[in-house]
């Protein structure tokens, strides 16, 4: 298991593109917001938690088709499926993988961005352990969607499809904790159930990946 | 016998072909009967005025909207289970009705909105989530559409249909944490305090009945239309073969 992990991470950061390509998306999301809405800083201060968390939504997203597409196409994956480990420890490992890439790298660039849109100074705290909470769930639901389309050749547009209504909760949740943080109110409530929609997607979506992959692979 | 002996294809167009007039008729007769008493036989609501009216078509719309992705569920899970090909069909003929219905309880309750609250749209919970069934619906048929083989479609649309199913009651509870919002609450429990009042609600279970009647009826047919469309897809490849 440990050495698909480190099989993956190192073609996610030497292959090119997919590593940094999430963090320059997110970068850019994060400054064209500004241009839309406009230079009003009390304005960019309350839509600001929203505006990060959905950003580094859509930059997770962008690389979830990479996480079985090569290995489907060269074969791999269907080795990986004859191996003794499990296929459920495999996706186990893939999303881990694609966390590591995109939500690691996303959740400690957010703080950064977040002075970008002014973020209320007592939310920086919450931005960082809700995202550090949330990120690890929508990677194990995008290695789901991914496994759903990996069969198709255009599935990219149907995983963001398939994708996006998954995500509602773990942003409603996560947006919240920050909102509720920047207002000065509890978001121990937010927080603690973001936990436990991450907590149950690892316990329950890596044998729904399985199960998809196999089908795929039949 | 046993009842899974009514999932064999032969068998099913067998007893749908005669039972199907008398479903769409029985539809035809509760909503005739409860759209008309409901429209023309109910007084006014002293604050709503006539727009309460709008309850006979929002209200049946709404609960098929939830009870047709249940359909759908129990469907997925019987083709997982016992992979009869009657029943993924089904799962799949019912998801545009679905999505049909979704559709009209987000319109009609736009429609009513508006006189009502002074907005067609607000993010309400209730208004929130049955957008996010919107989505999930999209996402079900685009899937059926995009998988060519219809075995792997099969599959593939039953685990969507089983982790959206978990994924749509979380959001249901998650926009919960908002607040309660603008939308009444249960208008149809049993328990008389909380339900709307009797004069409405005798009409709105007759137009119930017939949506679900309708839904039943619509569900049928489309299954028939899909098994045709699957023979005629197997013989034109047998005779592609010869």
């Amino acid at each position: 298991m440990i050495a698909l992990l480190l099989r993956d991470l190192r073609l996610a950061v030497r292959a090119g593109g997919g590593f940094g390509l999430g963090l320059a998306f997110f970068l850019i999301v994060i400054i064209l917001v500004p241009f839309g809405v406009g230079p009003q800083v009390d304005l960019l201060t309350r839509i600001a938690p929203g505006i990060l968390w959905v950003a580094s939504l859509l930059a997770a997203l962008l690389s979830l088709d990479r996480i079985f597409a090569l290995d489907f196409e060269d074969g791999s994956l269907g080795l990986l499926a004859t191996s003794p480990l499990p296929l459920e420890g495999a996706a186990l490992m893939k999303a881990l993988a694609h966390w590591i890439t995109t939500g690691l790298p996303l959740t400690i660039v957010a703080p950064a961005l977040g002075f970008l849109l002014s973020l209320a100074s007592e939310a920086y705290s919450y931005l960082l352990l809700s995202l550090l909470l949330g990120t690890p769930a929508l990677s194990m639901i995008g290695t789901f969607g991914a496994a759903l389309t990996v069969g198709l050749r255009r599935g990219g547009l149907l995983l963001s499809l398939l994708v996006l209504p998954l995500y509602v909760p773990t942003l409603i949740f996560g947006a919240e904790a920050v909102r509720r943080g920047a207002d000065g109110l509890d978001a121990t409530g937010a927080l603690i159930l973001l936990g436990m929609i991450t907590a149950g997607c690892f316990a329950l979506l890596p044998f729904a990946t399985a199960a998809t992959l196999r089908m795929n692979l039949r | 016998m046993s009842f899974w002996e009514y999932a064999n294809p032969k068998k099913f167009m067998g007893w749908t072909a005669p039972v199907l007039p008398y479903v769409f008729g029985a539809a035809a007769l509760c909503l005739t009967v409860g759209l008309i008493w409901g429209f023309f036989f109910t007084p006014d609501d002293f604050r709503q005025g006539s727009t309460v009216k709008i309850i006979y078509l929002h209200v049946p719309a709404a609960t098929m909207a939830t009870g047709t992705w249940f359909m759908m569920l129990a469907a997925s899970l019987v083709w997982i289970v016992r992979r009869h090909h009657v029943s993924a069909l089904a799962a799949r003929a019912a998801a545009p009705i679905g999505l049909t219905m979704t559709l009209i309880g987000l319109l009609t309750g736009a429609i009513w909105g508006q006189p009502m609250w002074g907005t067609y749209w607000a993010w309400d919970p209730r208004l929130t989530s049955f957008l996010i069934l919107f989505l999930f619906y999209l996402g079900y048929i685009a899937m059926w559409e995009a998988i060519e083989d219809p075995d792997t479609a099969a599959d593939l649309t039953s685990v969507l249909c089983m982790v959206g199913s978990i994924f749509a009651i979380l959001s249901r509870y998650a926009v919960n944490f908002w607040n309660q919002g603008l939308h009444q609450g249960a208008s149809l429990s049993l328990d008389a305090e909380e339900h709307v009042s009797d004069v409405f609600w005798q009409p709105l279970v007759i137009c119930i009945v017939g949506f679900v009647l309708l839904f039943v009826g619509l569900v049928l047919m489309r299954t028939r239309t899909e098994i045709r469309a699957r023979r005629i897809r197997a013989l034109e490849a047998r005779a592609r073969r010869a």
